[in-house]
């Protein structure tokens, strides 16, 4: 067997702002009626977790729920178990209209983590990157330069990234570049 | 730029973050249409100076259509809402009422 390996290999570019290959991560696409009881059952099941509220995460990379459209949400959990996850989401909403599909080897997921994370961001997406505007719990589907990427910041003021994974390589060093280019100095 | 609120996630998104879609509220003229209906569905849009209603969608985020109400001379946006909609909802038509009186789009008011 082959071993599965993150896109980026572990990369880091150290700095001020440190973006970082946070590698493996277990993601599943879930799509259906959020409102539904058998669906939040199942990712109850999946995360122990509460649905997220529209343009929210609950919990953590390792363990999470983010919202990703009326009726899509993205199920984070470890990498080794993503493929059993969904399985078991597919049998708990047998017989509804659902899509339960582990899209962990499409992804990549990149830490921004500093003082000045947030301008990281903010110069290569649209979001307003304010903390009153965006805070933890906070979760954004958007553009990073010139692809789309989803990203939130955890109580730390560490931003996780993630992309698609045959972009990795552009958004890492994107990220890398707009972190090594120092701080703006507008948000703080 | 042009800033617009998505109905479904409540973003205000930016420009690059949405893909435009052309005219809103086409009506579709199918089989049994005179000639005439079916080029006017196919071809004939609005050029307005002024009130438009067009169809977007949030591209970057949710992925969903919706439609907008905007100026086309001072960008001005009078409302987002969503794509399901078969005419402009009274709130949206109200907001323009406000802002634009008297305008007319199509056989709406
Ligand atoms: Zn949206």
């Amino acid at each position: 067997m082959s071993e599965p390996v993150s896109a980026l290999m572990g990369r880091v570019a150290a700095g001020a702002v440190t973006v970082r290959d946070e590698g493996l991560a277990g993601m599943i696409t879930l799509r259906g009626d959020l409102a539904t009881a058998k669906l939040r059952t199942a990712c109850k099941h999946a995360t122990g977790l509460a649905l997220p509220a529209p343009g929210k995460i609950t919990g953590n990379a390792a363990k999470g729920l983010a919202w990703m459209s009326p009726d899509e949400l993205l199920v984070l959990v470890p990498h080794a178990g993503a493929g059993a996850v969904a399985d078991q989401m597919a049998q708990t909403l047998a017989g509804t209209h659902h899509l339960a599909a582990n899209v962990s080897d499409a992804r990549a997921l990149i830490s921004v983590a500093g003082p000045h994370a947030r301008e990281v961001l903010a110069k290569v997406s649209p979001v307003d990157m304010h903390p009153g505007s965006f805070a933890a719990g906070d979760f954004r589907r958007s553009r990073i330069g010139q692809v789309a990427g989803a990203f939130w910041i955890d109580a730390d003021e560490v931003i996780r990234v993630i992309c698609f994974r045959s972009q990795a390589d552009y958004v890492f060093t994107l990220l890398a570049k707009s972190a090594e280019d120092g701080a703006v100095g507008f948000l703080g | 730029m042009l800033t617009l609120t998505c109905p479904y996630c409540g973003v205000a998104a930016d420009e690059t973050e949405l893909q435009a879609g052309g005219e809103a509220h086409l009506k579709r003229f199918g089989p049994g249409a005179s000639d005439d209906e079916f080029e006017g569905y196919l071809f004939v849009r609005e050029n307005p100076k002024g009130v438009h209603f067009e169809r977007w969608r949030h591209a970057y985020g949710c992925g969903k259509w919706f439609l907008a109400a905007r100026c086309t001379v001072t960008l001005e946006v009078f409302g987002t809402y969503p794509a399901q909609s078969k005419e402009p909802p009274a709130h949206i038509r109200k907001a323009i009422t406000a802002k634009r009186p008297g305008w007319t789009w199509r056989e709406f008011a």
